[in-house]
């Protein structure tokens, strides 16, 4: 299915843009970051497990097993240091 | 607080808290008590001299996250009106980031509901803090002091 991807701050500059659209075989959130670092490069080290990644699904903050909707809007981003 | 006044604006621009207080309060007669937290940009942190801060955030889900905690924040304490304003883009030592004004019948709901609102804002709305130092940019750390705080609430932060 075709969804939307948002990249925020150190992420954002660690993947080297902003957003991105794709067509992906991943059923969650989780599976699509998977998807995304077996792009490997910069896509493995800023999304790695183990890393403090945060997400959100058409902007609410959402786990791993949150299931993708088709256009949907996924966002990843490091812990919110706002305030 | 007028039907029309927004309860959330996300801006580069400064704010006035007289005048945001103004708004929230003078037409609303049952006020008793208004609680305001502002929070400024430090000249330093973790040991560094901070140059300047720059502030990045999620337009739209970052008013949706800010307008859900302000939701919640009238289910739990009772409170009349509450306003939140946060800056972003380019800030420096001194300058203001982001306000929190809540009005009620007597102080004690409104100093709750404010800090709830400031505990929740650090951990859950999305924004992101870049600084200038003598040694380069670096990205904010999230504080593990900050998910405690949200769980003072009973809310699992989930952030740092």
């Amino acid at each position: 299915m075709h969804v939307n991807l948002r990249f925020f701050a150190a992420i954002r500059e660690s993947v080297g843009t902003a957003s991105l659209s794709l067509d992906t075989g991943a059923g969650t959130v989780g599976a699509l970051r998977d998807e995304l670092i077996a792009r490997g490069g910069a896509w493995a080290e800023a999304l790695a497990r183990g890393q403090a990644v945060r997400a959100s699904l058409d902007q609410a903050m959402v786990d791993d097993d949150a299931p993708l909707r088709p256009g949907c809007e996924v966002a990843f981003f490091p812990p919110v240091t706002g305030g | 607080m007028s039907p029309t006044a927004p309860r959330v604006s996300i801006q580069t621009q400064d704010f006035d808290l007289n005048a945001e207080i103004d708004t929230l309060r003078r037409t609303d007669p049952r006020v008793g008590a208004v609680c305001a937290f502002v929070g400024t940009v430090r000249d330093r942190n973790e040991g560094q001299s901070v140059a300047t801060m720059e502030l990045e955030h999620y337009p739209g889900m970052t008013e949706r996250a800010i307008e859900a905690m302000i939701d919640q924040a009238f289910e739990r304490f009772d409170i009349f009106g509450a306003r939140v304003v946060h800056r972003v883009g380019l800030l420096q030592p001194l300058d203001q980031i982001v306000m929190v004004a809540v009005t009620s019948a007597h102080r004690g709901e409104s100093f709750q509901a404010c800090e709830f609102l400031m505990d929740y804002l650090k951990t859950q709305a999305p924004f992101w803090k870049k600084e200038q130092t003598p040694e380069g940019a670096r990205w904010v750390d999230a504080r593990v002091s900050d998910d405690a705080a949200l769980a003072r609430w009973g809310i699992e932060a989930r952030n740092a």
